[in-house]
């Protein structure tokens, strides 16, 4: 089959292979022998590729997926196959993307965990079944792997936009009654950068690999921030 | 498709945040009313009457979409409500054009 | 522009988005029935003239409308004209002010 790869950086253009293709063949193992069977000067990402460490994110057919996880008989259109690093980032060369604003803008949103007790003190007792920690369990499983972060529109048309992963984040923290620094979060994703920056277009809850709903924690964002305003505590 | 509900949504609401001006003038001349009344039974302003329906109907359900997502429980059905959305716009239009 | 004003602006929005839901639904139901036939200007002004009730509705309708659509603008013009700041908002101020003085003059033009 046809398949385009990006080579460059932000200049740059399309370059086109001809892959073998196999009756189970994913979208990274293309990659990977276009690497070490065609061009080994092409750059490119991937640690674990059985879809646990998010590493080999990448645009295929213009839409940001695992590339692990993604089988060519899903994607490839009569044969033919666009590859391109994830979008909204900056590229290093060809398919690597610096993520460092990714992560910057994870700090931002204080995505860190603070709590008030010590290693002396007894465990916090948390039901895995309180309303709380179920929020906390349907987002805590993201590894930031960008692909959300490459969906949204808005990290498109908004530099600042702290984007889904990072909100997401800090939503599972301001859920997390162990947490003592709320207030603080509330604060940093509140406003034109945050989470009010949010349109629902919802690609970022289609895309996710994980299965999570960004969408959701930033509408729960959202609403405590509404809350926390109106009782003046922001 | 909800990414396209919300486009639509942004969309229409340019549209009648640029018509809402017009309107408000038009009907600030009563007086005149009338004669205004006469120049919209011409057939593409007619037309422009249904698109400004069409998009007060599409954004009211973008919006209504919008309002659910951000306030309710997150349930699986919201991810319908884009189609929601979508139906009552086409529904309004309809509604609108039968009456013409 | 702090966070908090612009928390402020987005509880505006949604504030008014409810209020606008009610009014555009009976504003829609009034079109919708008000066309059938044709319309002229004597049918409106006979519901109109007068009207309290009409009169109430229609400028919590121009208040609501005013406070709304300034806001939605706002976010349109930063990332689809890359238009933000001090300027856009002052604009948008000047258009709300326009909106409102525009919308009471129809509403008072068509009960007074």
């Amino acid at each position: 089959m046809q398949v385009s790869v990006w080579r460059g950086a932000e200049q740059g253009a399309f370059q086109t292979f001809e892959v073998p293709r196999h009756a189970s063949q994913t979208v990274l193992d293309v990659v990977t022998y276009i690497q070490r069977k065609l061009d080994p000067t092409l750059a490119y990402r991937y640690a674990c590729r059985v879809g646990m460490c998010g590493s080999c994110a990448m645009t295929v057919n213009g839409v940001p997926r695992w590339t692990c996880r993604t089988h060519i008989d899903k994607v490839a259109v009569n044969d033919k196959l666009e590859i391109a690093p994830l979008r909204n980032l900056p590229v290093i060369r060809d398919l690597v993307t610096d993520m460092r604003e990714f992560f910057d803008k994870w700090a931002r949103a204080r995505g860190e965990f603070h709590g008030k007790t010590t290693r002396q003190e007894d465990f916090a007792r948390i039901s895995p079944e309180s309303e709380n920690r179920k929020q906390v369990d349907a987002g805590i499983e993201c590894i930031g792997c960008g692909v959300c972060y490459s969906a949204c529109d808005v990290v498109s048309w908004n530099p600042d936009y702290l984007g889904p992963a990072a909100l997401n984040r800090a939503w599972t923290l301001v859920k997390d009654e162990r947490d003592v620094r709320t207030i603080e979060r509330l604060r940093a994703v509140a406003g034109d950068a945050g989470c009010h920056a949010c349109h629902t277009h919802m690609s970022c809850t289609e895309r996710c690999p994980k299965h999570l709903s960004p969408t959701a924690a930033i509408a729960g964002l959202k609403r405590e921030i509404m809350k926390a305003t109106l009782k003046g505590e922001l | 498709m909800s990414k396209w509900v919300a486009h639509v949504h942004r969309v229409s609401g340019i549209a009648l945040a640029v018509f809402l001006p017009l309107h408000f003038w038009a009907l600030g001349n009563a007086l005149e009313l009338d004669s205004f009344l006469a120049w919209t039974e011409r057939p593409l302003v007619k037309l422009g009457e249904c698109a400004i329906v069409l998009a007060l109907a599409a954004h009211l359900g973008g919006g209504l979409r919008v309002l659910a997502l951000e306030f309710l429980p997150w349930l699986d059905w919201q991810k319908s409500l884009a189609a929601v959305a979508a139906a009552f716009t086409i529904a309004v239009g309809l509604a609108f054009a039968l009456a013409l | 522009m702090s966070f908090r004003t612009q928390t402020t602006l987005w509880i505006a929005q949604r504030a008014s988005a409810a209020v606008l839901a009610l009014c555009v639904v009976v504003h829609l139901v009034t079109i919708i029935y008000a066309v059938r036939g044709g319309l002229t200007a004597a049918e409106i002004l006979e519901r109109t003239r007068g009207n309290v009730a009409w009169f109430a509705f229609y400028s919590l309708f121009v208040l609501a409308v005013t406070v709304h659509a300034p806001i939605g603008l706002r976010t349109v013009f930063a990332e689809w004209l890359g238009w933000s700041g001090k300027s856009r908002d002052w604009f948008l101020l000047i258009f709300a002010a326009a909106l409102a003085w525009m919308g009471m003059r129809a509403v008072v033009g068509v009960f007074a």
